[in-house]
């Protein structure tokens, strides 16, 4: 006998719009004890589990489900944490639409069950009790890992092998760790003290975190190597493109990552408490239509901007943002200027934007990525005034590493190649993964990618065998 | 956090800064600088390497706004947040040329690696200092250990010769046949450095200093146009040719932040002394 299903995902209580584009605080409050157990309830705890598939590190989905369904929610994220050391954050960010929740059998008549709004479920509940458990760790191996980067792939490496009893060490340009998890994804998304908590867990594991030190040039990799048995590379996409067109350098354009770095890494939203500024634009164009777009207008119109504009150059169908975010975005009141490419800024007597001029677009025949290409209208053009634009065009890896690490091969992009069933690069001893290896990508692909290199690097030191 | 070891006021408003660290000196080279947080609400802000050892790194600065003047309120023993480096491009090497180099305010102090190594690398080296007045001037003994000839340069004629950088320059290009021009220091030194030189046609090597955040090459803020092209000035740079440089936009970019530059500053001095 079936049983009755209700139809749609139990909703998530959130800030007013109103209210939180005044604020940076987070937006959706997270479901209760009692809305996650009946959500979890939705769950069919199928034979052959399809929503498994979806999800990059193969979480156990109907069992950890199935604890919350019964209350034992202690039981519930153990059950996660096998498999991801991050439930909170990826909860969170995971663009569940296209991953696990894209999967579930319950999406061919209903809603999907809402996995990742129990993943976050059960990843704060265990953070409201208090101090977490730290794991015994097994005796030490003598062998050394250095761990380039401390985002989400890096941590996941952390992890992995310091639980395997090798001793960590990971290193990090910025004053920070977590990598975009901290000085990207705004705190109203990801509250920063999550990633902190994580990080706090894994140094107390006994990871031992450097910061302020650029690799490359601190120390190259081949210095690295002199004194770790093996490095893991997983320094992100960091490297901003721009469309190279008249007028981008001109004051009030920036690229995303400024933007979002002053504003969350350096917390320009407290200035002049915090020293470093953010111009408080009143009329913000942004430009791009993935996680990142959004991040950038939802931060700008937390800075006091009056009208936010998401230009786009394809249509709404074709916008890579989680959906949950273009929701939001549209919620505040940011308006979206699909099938529109900006050619030109234009500034005033002492350079600063005023206008834009813009052209737009029809979608033509699909390109490689299977997306219908935009091509522009002719004669379209139209100038449109505003004093702050955000280039979030997309992003490649860094090229610092590269440049001083001759024998590690890179692909045209500047992304450095990796094997993707065991994470090995072309320089022995060296593994990579996360956005360094793919581009701007995910994060729960990044947290793959580390366990992959995780489980090779263990059996490298184990083994000496490359 | 970094320890304090040494902070000093070597002429008004210029301090010397010497930060505990033991990273920086294995990589360090002429021309590449560090990035400093005084605290944990400051900002990053680039500063040139003077000097370093096993144990430290040292830093002139120029107090003009809120991070500096933070900086110029350390004592020894006080920690920093941020001391990251060394970072940018080294200064290009050259062998057996004849190099001016020429510093200004901070840009003196910033010398000293670069005429360090001009000096080993065999160039026979030329440095002019220059400032408004001769209590402005410093480290001349420590520049010409590393100098083949001296020149001392004051607005007001207090010390050395009497007048402005480029007067100086022009006779002196006149005069001796020079491969390289170095200079360092604010952007107008830099600037009007570069003019003087192109009608005579000698490459000259200026280091820039636009506003950076990250320093790694990660945000874009530090861009600059060079002949044409969008640099990046804190990976790519900071030592350009001053003659391919576009000095407006330089200028202008380095102007964004100054209406909250100034009110940072004064809500610093607000809170420091009431
Ligand atoms: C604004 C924004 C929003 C996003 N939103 C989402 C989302 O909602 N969902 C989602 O799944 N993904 C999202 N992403 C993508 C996701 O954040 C990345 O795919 C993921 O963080 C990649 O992880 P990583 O570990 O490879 O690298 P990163 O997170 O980029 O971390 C790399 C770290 O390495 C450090 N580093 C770089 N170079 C060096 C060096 N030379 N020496 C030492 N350290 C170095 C960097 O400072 C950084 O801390 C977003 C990205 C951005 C920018
Ligand atoms: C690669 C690089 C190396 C640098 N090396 C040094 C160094 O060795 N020593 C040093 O003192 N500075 C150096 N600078 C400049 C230094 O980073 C700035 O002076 C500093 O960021 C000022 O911070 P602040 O908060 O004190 O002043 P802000 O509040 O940022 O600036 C206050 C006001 O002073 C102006 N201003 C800022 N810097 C200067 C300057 N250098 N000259 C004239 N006016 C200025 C600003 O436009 C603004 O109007 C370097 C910059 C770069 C990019
Ligand atoms: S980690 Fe991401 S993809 Fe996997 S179950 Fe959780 S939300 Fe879904
Ligand atoms: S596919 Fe959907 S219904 Fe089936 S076990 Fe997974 S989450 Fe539950
Ligand atoms: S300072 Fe951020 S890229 Fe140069």
């Amino acid at each position: 006998m079936a049983k009755k299903i209700q139809p749609t995902k139990i909703p998530m209580r959130e800030q007013p719009a109103k209210e939180r584009i005044r604020n940076y605080a987070e937006v959706p409050y997270g479901y209760s004890e009692k809305e996650a157990m009946q959500e979890a309830s939705r769950c069919l705890q199928c034979k052959r589990p399809t929503c498994i598939q979806g999800c990059p590190v193969e979480i156990d989905i109907p069992g950890f489900i199935d604890f919350i369904a019964k209350g034992d929610f202690q039981a519930a994220i153990d059950r996660l944490k096998e498999k991801n050391i991050l439930p909170a954050v990826c909860g969170r960010v995971c663009p569940q639409e296209d991953q696990c929740e894209k999967v579930c059998v319950l999406t061919k008549k209903y809603e999907p069950v809402a996995i990742g709004r129990l993943e976050r479920f059960a990843a704060d509940w265990e953070r409201a009790q208090g101090s977490m458990s730290v794991p015994k760790i097994p005796s030490q191996t003598g062998k050394k890992v250095a761990i380039i980067g401390s985002g989400p792939g890096g941590l996941t490496v952390a992890g992995d092998l310091i639980k395997l009893g090798h001793a960590v060490t990971m290193f990090e340009a910025l004053h920070e760790p977590g990598g975009v998890l901290v000085y990207g994804i705004p705190e109203f998304r990801l509250p920063k003290a999550i990633v902190y908590r994580e990080v706090d867990y894994l140094i107390e594991c006994g990871v031992k975190l450097v910061l302020d030190f650029v690799v490359g040039k601190t120390a190259t990799i081949d210095q690295l190597l002199e004194s770790y048995d093996v490095v893991y590379i997983g320094t992100g996409a960091g490297l901003p493109w721009f469309m190279n067109i008249p007028g981008e350098n001109l004051n009030g354009v920036y690229s995303a990552n400024e933007y979002l770095t002053r504003a969350n890494l350096m917390k320009a939203y407290l200035f002049p408490e915090y020293d470093t500024p953010i111009v408080r634009g009143k009329s913000v164009a942004v430009i791009g239509g993935g996680n990142v777009a959004m991040d950038c207008a939802r931060t700008a119109l937390r800075l006091g901007a009056e009208q936010v504009h998401i230009v786009y150059r394809r249509s709404h169908k074709e916008m890579p943002a989680r959906l949950e975010e273009i929701h939001h975005a549209e919620g505040e009141g940011i308006i979206f200027d699909i099938l529109t490419l900006p050619i030109k800024y234009i500034g005033d007597k002492k350079s600063w934007v005023k206008e834009m001029e813009c052209i737009k677009m029809e979608l033509g025949e699909p390109d490689a990525s299977g997306r219908r290409r935009p091509v522009p209208i002719d004669g379209s053009n139209f100038v449109t005034p505003v004093d702050t634009v955000v280039c979030a065009i997309g992003q490649s890896p860094n090229p610092l590493i590269p440049q001083t690490t001759p024998d590690l091969k890179v692909g045209k992009w500047g992304n450095i190649e990796a094997d993707p069933e065991t994470g090995k690069t072309s320089k022995p001893r060296c593994w990579a993964g996360g956005d360094v290896v793919r581009g701007g990508a995910t994060v729960i692909l990044a947290m793959g990618d580390g366990r992959v290199a995780a489980r090779s690097m263990h059996e490298y030191l184990m083994t000496g065998k490359w | 956090m970094y320890k304090v070891i040494e902070r000093k006021q070597i002429v008004p408003n210029i301090h010397l800064l010497v930060v505990e660290t033991e990273h920086i000196h294995k990589n360090a080279h002429a021309g590449e600088f560090v990035v400093v947080r005084a605290d944990e609400k400051g900002e990053r802000i680039p500063l040139n390497l003077v000097d370093w050892d096993e144990r430290s790194v040292s830093m002139v600065f120029m107090e003009v706004g809120t991070s500096t003047s933070k900086l110029a309120a350390l004592k020894p023993g006080d920690e920093i947040a941020t001391l990251a480096g060394p970072l940018g491009k080294p200064t290009e090497k050259s062998e057996g040329k004849k190099i001016v180099c020429i510093g200004g305010c901070y840009g003196i102090g910033a010398l000293n690696p670069v005429l360090r190594m001009f000096k080993a690398n065999k160039n026979h080296v030329t440095t002019i200092i220059e400032a408004r007045s001769d209590f402005l001037l410093y480290w001349r003994e420590r520049l010409k250990e590393h100098s083949d000839e001296l020149y001392e340069i004051t607005r007001d004629g207090t010390r050395g010769v009497r007048g402005h950088i480029n007067d100086f320059l022009v006779e002196h290009l006149k005069k001796s046949k020079v491969d390289l021009v170095y200079v360092q220091g604010c952007t107008y030194l830099t600037y009007l450095a570069s003019e003087t030189t192109r009608p005579f046609g000698i490459k000259t090597i200026v280091g820039l200093n636009p506003i950076m955040v990250d320093a790694t090459g990660m945000c874009g803020v530090c861009r600059v146009t060079i002949n044409g092209e969008t640099k990046f000035g804190c990976v790519d740079g900071p030592e350009f040719d001053g003659h391919q440089v576009d000095w407006d936009n330089l200028l202008s970019r380095r102007k964004i932040y100054i209406r909250e530059e100034v009110y940072s500053l004064s809500f610093y001095e607000c809170e420091r002394y009431g």
